[in-house]
């Protein structure tokens, strides 16, 4: 029967244990992690790939057995997508991450950074002088359920008993923390991931609701300045505020980089460009989620266990320097790698 | 066909190989969002009744941790959901696994995990805010308002539809698009298929050359199909062109296997000789 047989089924009778092994592997690499597969068959799995490669070019070429072709197309796109995915470590991809690219991409979003923290900043400056001229201001820039009593009406007692911890409560509140600073993550992080999102839409939604978080801030700040709590006010904002707000001002540089670019995308092409833009945003908003996730700890955690308003302004300044000198400080030019 | 060839996109790996990538419809990527969208409800639906049965059983105490895993499993399934299972070497979420998607690089390159994150990121804005508008109580007052954002939002939602490659904006900010990459399985070899009534029939060359590569395709689609009627009426049509004798003892079946084995045959040994026959109007 051998010698009646096609050429093209000669073809595939040949090849087609490589053409199983290969699939097999990678049903095993896709399944799991890539640890489940032997040194040796990681090797083999790019050998194979290009063995496959090259009976797809043949079979389109020769073979009139079209399911081979499609088997073929299939096997290799999979085989493709695993050769020249990513298949860094977690572990090499975390510290790169933190070593280099998120410095990297604070520093290539200043421009976007410096009109962000200019929004929220004037956003403070009008929410305040507005409240202080009259106070009516407060109820149109902070929802009633966020404010939670502290209005302008609210007696100074009252005002600084949302500042500090009634001493005999404590005990009470401490198993809370933990739930307290997961609440303000999970909260932050979502505010977050929208300002970042919106800034899509040109910049528009993005600048809105950094000016408008601005304004809400400024408000707040007005009703205790104006019962004589300034000072305190501020220890109980900074603590956390430092970290929370920088990066609520970085989501919003980074949504803003995209708007800005799918605007304006300057020489390259709209797509490419957004891309490009887009991935440097996203790598700032990986970093935005890590000052999040410290400024929730801070929050939730720090600011209840703290009570005395210098020790808050001292931490407040400690992560400041720290984010500055981090994100946008000098640091050595790595070698070799630092042309990826 | 035309559809099909209107998706597909090529992909040149860097061995110089088009791989032929056929991009994902909108139908089948809406469908997927839907299963993953089912697959987090149902999650979290099981995580609560899983934190107020550990409250109930561990007692008032347990209540800030039982809380503080609810937010944290809430925010996981909420905005993680997508990021992790596209960051595994499938590159797909388990709906998108389901019908055969995945999400890959539109430079062909690797897929990054800030990629990932920003196509993710942006579905705040393409499915969250258009939701938020629909859901926000429709007072007189406030109507005219939601409506407008619910217009100017859904331009965000639908704007797959809106361009040849089916990006929606993540995909745009990301770089990335999503492609249909289903496991084909390797099916039989036809002509490997012999059940000894081949030899009955014996072909001519002129009979083999009426038809080209294209009918081939085609011929093998139906054998492998076998669709009695078609079948029937497939080898009827064949035994009319080439003027193959009438005999009421062969099957439909027999004949069509064997004229697809010997016209295979025949196009290969053309094609060793450099002649391509593309259809049955190729003529040389």
């Amino acid at each position: 029967m051998a010698e009646l047989r096609l050429k093209s089924s000669r073809f595939r009778a040949e090849r087609e244990a490589d053409w199983k092994r290969l699939e097999n592997l990678l049903n095993r690499a896709e399944g799991g992690a890539a640890r489940v597969l032997s040194d040796e068959d990681l090797i083999a799995i790019p050998v194979l790939y290009r063995s496959a490669l090259s009976s797809l070019s043949v079979a389109r070429a020769t073979s009139l057995d079209q399911s081979v072709v499609d088997y073929l197309e299939s096997l290799c796109a999979r085989a493709y997508f695993f050769v020249y995915g990513s298949r860094a470590r977690l572990i090499e991809r975390i510290g790169r991450f933190f070593a280099h690219d998120w410095p990297a991409a604070a520093k290539a979003c200043w421009r976007e950074t410096l009109a962000s923290a200019a929004l929220t900043a004037g956003g403070v400056a009008v929410g305040m002088s507005l409240c202080f001229a009259d106070s009516d201001w407060f109820r149109a820039f902070v929802p009633d359920d966020l404010a939670a009593g502290r209005g302008p009406a609210a007696s100074a007692q009252a005002l600084r008993a949302t500042l500090f911890l009634n001493p005999h409560d404590q005990h009470q509140i401490q198993p809370w923390l933990s739930t307290l600073a997961t609440f303000l993550f999970t909260h932050n992080a979502h505010v977050a991931l929208m300002a970042f999102a919106f800034g899509f839409a040109l910049c528009l939604p993005s600048a809105l609701l950094m000016a408008y978080q601005g304004c809400m801030l400024g408000a707040f700040l007005a009703v205790f300045i104006t019962h004589g709590l300034g000072v305190e006010a501020g220890g109980w904002l900074v603590i956390h505020g430092v970290t929370e707000i920088s990066a609520i001002i970085l989501a919003g540089a980074a949504g803003m980089r995209i708007g800005s670019t799918l605007a304006f995308p300057g020489e390259r092409g709209r797509l490419e460009a957004v891309a490009a833009a887009g991935r440097t945003a996203a790598t700032l908003m990986g970093g935005v989620l890590v000052m999040l996730f410290c400024a929730g700890l801070l929050e939730g955690i720090g600011r209840q266990l703290i009570q005395t308003t210098w020790i808050r302004y001292t931490i407040a300044a400690a992560t400041g320097v720290m984010w500055l000198t981090y994100l946008y400080g000098p640091r050595p030019r790595r070698n070799g790698a630092a042309h990826g | 066909m035309a559809e099909a060839a209107a998706r597909q996109r090529a992909l040149v790996t860097p061995e110089g190989m088009d791989l032929r990538l056929r991009l994902a419809e909108a139908s089948e990527r809406a469908a997927a969002f839907l299963i993953d969208v089912a697959i987090i409800i149902g999650a979290l639906v099981v995580m609560t009744i899983l934190c107020l049965w550990g409250l109930a059983a561990l007692g008032k105490d347990s209540g800030p941790a039982m809380a503080a895993i609810w937010l944290l499993g809430f925010f996981v399934l909420r905005n993680l959901y997508f990021i992790l299972f596209e960051m595994t070497p499938r590159a797909a979420t388990p709906g998108k696994r389901v019908l055969g998607l995945r999400v890959a690089s539109r430079s062909g390159g690797p897929l990054t995990a800030d990629a990932i994150l920003g196509r993710n990121a942006m579905r705040e804005l393409e499915v969250f805010l258009p939701l938020t508008f629909l859901l926000s109580h429709m007072e007189t007052a406030d109507a005219w308002i939601s409506l407008t954002g619910l217009l100017w939002t859904g331009v965000f939602a639908l704007m797959p539809l809106f361009n040849r490659d089916r990006l929606r904006a993540g995909d745009i900010a990301a770089g990335t698009w999503v492609v249909k990459a289903p496991k084909q399985k390797l099916l039989k070899d036809l002509a490997e298929r012999d059940n000894g009534a081949h030899a009955a029939f014996a072909f001519t060359q002129a009979q083999l050359d009426a038809y080209g590569v294209k009918e081939l395709h085609v011929l093998e689609d139906v054998l492998r199909r076998f669709d009695a009627k078609t079948v029937k009426a497939v080898a009827e049509r064949i035994r009319r062109k080439i003027d193959w004798p009438d005999n009421p003892h062969e099957s439909d079946g027999d004949f069509l296997d064997a004229y697809y084995r010997a016209l295979r045959g025949r196009l290969e040994t053309r094609l060793l000789f450099g002649k391509r026959r593309v259809d049955k109007f190729d003529r040389d």
